[in-house]
């Protein structure tokens, strides 16, 4: 077991790499009732093309089959795994992004058995045909609800407008159509595919001793039969640097109209340091023109342009990236124009001022103090660092290191006219 | 392990912890809600945070913010019970973790009394211009439920359960009456306020608590008062229930039902009421959950919980529309068997542990351990972590069951879709 040490951050990390291949963390927290465990693995929505295990071609999977999957491994022969958790005192769930599947309990009894918990449960699937059918009313009511959500048809209309081929564009939860495909046959095989161990990272945060729970989840693999598995073989289309749509409306049921503006981004395989590098550089260059203490945000707010609901943000993993940026607006082309006329700035950095990155900078390393108080934030996005390589506590040194001509070298990467969008959600009597 | 102090008219709060990053400072300010007055007191916070005296435009206060390391300051208005809550939370990194070291909790209490006791204003007035963009601010804030179904429908089910009840109030208070507050208004209501609401502050963090007594008792200086209090009214009940349904363009339907719990925060049977909510809805292995989501399949979400210093239980789910009366007819049969008792000693262990589980969590981070104290505060009782513990524990079959008599469905409201 290896002990990592943040002395300035007063926290200390675990690590043991299991013979299974399963990486496993562990942070003490003094203090806290509660431990939060996550048991992740690197598969999300976008694994929709991939080469099964044991077979040799790549194979096309349902759209919305990782979420799904996530949904159908709570259901056992002896019922459902909610009913343990809570038995045990625990509350558990799960989620599915673009890139991961995770799924976590909180507890503040029982550790170790809901631990066991846990593992057990992700590591045993049970599909029946008839489960997954009765799963199908439930997911088709999930879909229904983020139908009805005019920010996540705003937020995937804005991907979906910069993608070509990337499936980073299809809704995570899929459609009502396309969960009509997934069978217990399909579900099975992606399970085999990407819930190897040595595809999945186990963190537990909490008022725990490490050796011993170390030891614990040790045993508990060792137990279990698992055999060495060749690499994953994902694949994703060749995707253009450029958006594939310029601009999108969609007409609903509101009465006050939103817009986003995205920028495609043109980082792709980047991983550890340089990713991080990157990451950080391009949400200091989104401060620095869009947050709350900017002239900018001054403006569009007496403006009338943005009220409270005005919100950006930078999402980068290894195979897209892009950037957001809108609210609500009564204004919308208005707001669409001032929004990109900012951007284009940004890239010859005429809008940037260097005294401000000092002051973006504090903000963001208090912000990173304060995600620290959260189990949740650091078992979560620790395994999502973890999966691109980068290390969730070198963000306060980069975030140091970071100089003005690191972002304006960012802005004048990122931001160009053939990768700029806007999606708008306007009311359907418009 | 909570250390209150009598300050002259600020009742100071102490909970020192080592256990976080940062320093959280909440401050309350509590009044009985009114219609004359609900929409100015929900203005007022977002005015008092666009500007201080020293700091005169939100630009130069979030500035000065991001200097503090990153400090927040957030405004935020709650509906508990018949009361209108306005929060002004700050959190502020504890230097302790920061290379240069700058006393940043005593700077941020600063900043707070600055905000409440200079903010941005001349000649017993706001600023004009604040005043203005916070009014259109807040019109869009009251607009923005209309696009977002799910508090939509929770807030209609409200306003037509509590017709003639001062609980109907929207907590963002009435778009027809922003017009007509001024900036002159507005900062006469503040006075008043500042000299007759029931005021809190809470800091919660790693501290020296006799400076931390010290900087308040300089800084937050106000008269004493005694806090206006309300009376519970005894509302009549229905012989049957009141349903409303209303059409419109949308893919789910929404279906929230209002129910009588006669039980508040506070009272000895309000502990078998969160045991009876948490075996109902409140968690994953419960009634609802189990019988609408798992077997019939109904729906993604299907829940209830309990408004507890209303005496209300809200039970919400999302389903097709044309599975209104189904999905009716099985959460009747499911509040039925929890009155008849249809449960298990084994349940009630279960609930209980995921109950005691939700609030050690709640007491982990530093907000929800300043709502959980709050209400002691909102229901005049003092219910300390461990007696809470002991109650929970306590609660019997007989208690669920009893307690659960007194439950009465009130209302029914669906946003249906318009295919049915």
């Amino acid at each position: 077991m290896e002990r990592l040490l943040f002395d300035q951050l007063d926290e200390e990390l675990y690590y043991e790499k299991m013979t299974n291949g399963l990486d496993v963390y562990i942070l003490p927290k003094k203090g806290f009732n509660k431990t939060f465990a996550t048991f992740t693995t690197k598969y999300g929505s976008i694994d929709n093309y991939f080469v099964p295990l044991g077979q040799k071609d790549l194979k096309l999977v349902p759209d919305g089959i990782a979420h799904f999957l996530e949904h159908k491994m709570f259901e056992k022969e002896d019922g459902d795994v909610f009913g343990q958790f809570s038995k045990q005192g625990a509350s558990a769930n799960a989620f599915t992004s673009f890139t991961r599947t995770a799924y976590l309990f909180s507890s503040t009894t029982n550790v170790k058995e809901n631990l066991e918990t846990l593992i057990n449960f992700v590591q045993e699937p049970y599909f029946t045909e008839k489960t997954v059918e009765k799963e199908k009313g439930i997911i088709g009511q999930e879909i229904q609800m983020y139908n009805d959500n005019p920010d996540w048809r705003l937020y995937f209309g804005a991907i979906e407008n910069m993608y070509h081929n990337h499936p980073v564009k299809i809704d995570i939860a899929g459609t009502i159509d396309s969960i009509a495909k997934i069978t217990k046959d399909l579900l099975y095989e992606c399970y085999h595919t990407f819930y190897h161990p040595s595809n999945m990272l186990l963190f537990v945060v909490g008022p725990v001793n490490p050796q011993e729970m170390m030891n614990f989840i040790k045993d508990n693999q060792a137990k279990k039969p698992f055999t060495d598995q060749p690499e994953i073989e994902r694949k994703f289309a060749e995707e253009p640097t450029t958006v594939a749509k310029k601009e999108q409306v969609l007409h609903m049921n509101v009465q006050t109209p939103k817009i986003m503006v995205g920028i495609k981004g043109n980082y792709t395989n980047q991983k550890g340091d340089t990713m991080l590098k990157n990451e950080l550089s391009t949400q200091l260059l989104m401060d620095l023109l869009f947050n709350q203490s900017s002239e900018n945000y001054r403006e569009m707010y007496d403006a009338g342009l943005i009220d409270d609901s005005f919100s950006y943000d930078y999402t980068q993993e290894e195979s897209f990236s892009f950037a957001l940026v809108g609210g609500d607006t009564r204004e919308p082309e208005q707001l669409q124009e001032k929004l990109t006329s900012i951007l284009k700035q940004a890239k010859s950095a005429k809008n940037l001022s260097e005294e401000a990155l000092e002051r973006v900078k504090k903000n963001r390393i208090g912000s990173f103090l304060r995600a620290l108080n959260s189990p949740e934030y650091i078992a979560n996005q620790f395994t999502r660092y973890a999966f691109n390589e980068m290390d969730l506590f070198k963000v306060v040194p980069m975030l140091e290191e970071i100089t003005f001509s690191d972002v304006k070298k960012v802005a004048n990467d990122l931001i160009a006219d053939d990768r700029l969008t806007v999606c708008k959600v306007l009311p359907k009597n418009s | 392990m909570e250390k209150v102090i009598d300050n002259q008219g600020v009742k100071l709060h102490l909970v020192k912890t080592d256990k976080y990053k940062t320093n959280t400072i909440v401050f309350k300010m509590k009044a009985p809600i009114e219609k004359e007055y609900a929409t100015t007191r929900a203005l007022l916070p977002y005015v008092l945070q666009s500007g201080t005296n020293t700091y005169p435009s939100f630009t130069e206060l979030r500035t000065y913010l991001e200097n503090l390391y990153g400090a927040t300051l957030s405004v935020d208005l709650q509906k508990k019970g018949e009361y209108h809550i306005i929060s002004i939370t700050m959190e502020v990194a504890n230097e302790k973790f920061l290379k240069q070291s700058e006393p940043l909790l005593d700077k941020a209490l600063t900043l707070l009394a600055d905000v409440l006791f200079n903010p941005r204003s001349a000649n017993d007035s706001f600023d004009e211009q604040i005043v203005a963009k916070e009014k259109r601010t807040l019109k869009q804030r009251i607009q923005a439920v209309n696009d977002d179904k799910m508090r939509y429908a929770n807030l209609r089910l409200i306003q037509e359960m509590c017709k003639d009840e001062p609980y109907a109030i929207p907590v963002n208070g009435i778009l027809e009456d922003v017009d007509k507050i001024t900036a002159q208004s507005l900062y006469s209501y503040y006075q008043d306020s500042l000299s007759s609401d029931e005021l809190d502050l809470y800091i919660v963090g790693d501290f020296t608590e006799e400076e931390v007594i010290q900087s308040c008792q300089a800084k937050f200086q106000l008269k004493s008062r005694t806090p206006k209090k309300i009376e519970q009214t005894n509302i009549s009940k229905r012989v049957k229930e009141n349903v409303i349904i209303e059409k419109q363009d949308v893919a789910q339907g929404k279906l929230n039902m209002g129910l009588r719990t006669d039980t508040r925060y506070g009272e000895d049977d309000y502990f078998a009421l969160q045991v009876f909510n948490g075996l109902f809805g409140g968690f994953p292995h419960s009634k609802l959950f189990i019988n609408v989501r798992e077997k019939a399949s109904l729906a993604y979400y299907a829940a209830s919980r309990l408004e507890s210093h209303k005496g209300l239980m809200l039970v919400m789910t999302g389903i097709e529309t044309k599975n209104y009366e189904k999905a009716v007819t099985i959460i009747k049969e499911q509040l039925q068997a929890m009155k008849n008792g249809d449960f298990t000693e084994a349940d009630i262990e279960q609930t209980k542990a995921v109950i005691q589980n939700q609030m050690l969590e709640t007491l982990d981070t530093s907000r929800g351990l300043v709502e959980v104290l709050y209400h002691n505060v909102i229901s005049g009782t003092n219910v300390s972590e461990e007696v809470w513990k002991e109650k929970i524990a306590n609660v019997t079959k007989e208690n669920i069951i009893q307690v659960g008599e007194k439950i009465q469905l009130d209302t029914i409201y669906f946003l249906s879709g318009l295919e049915a």
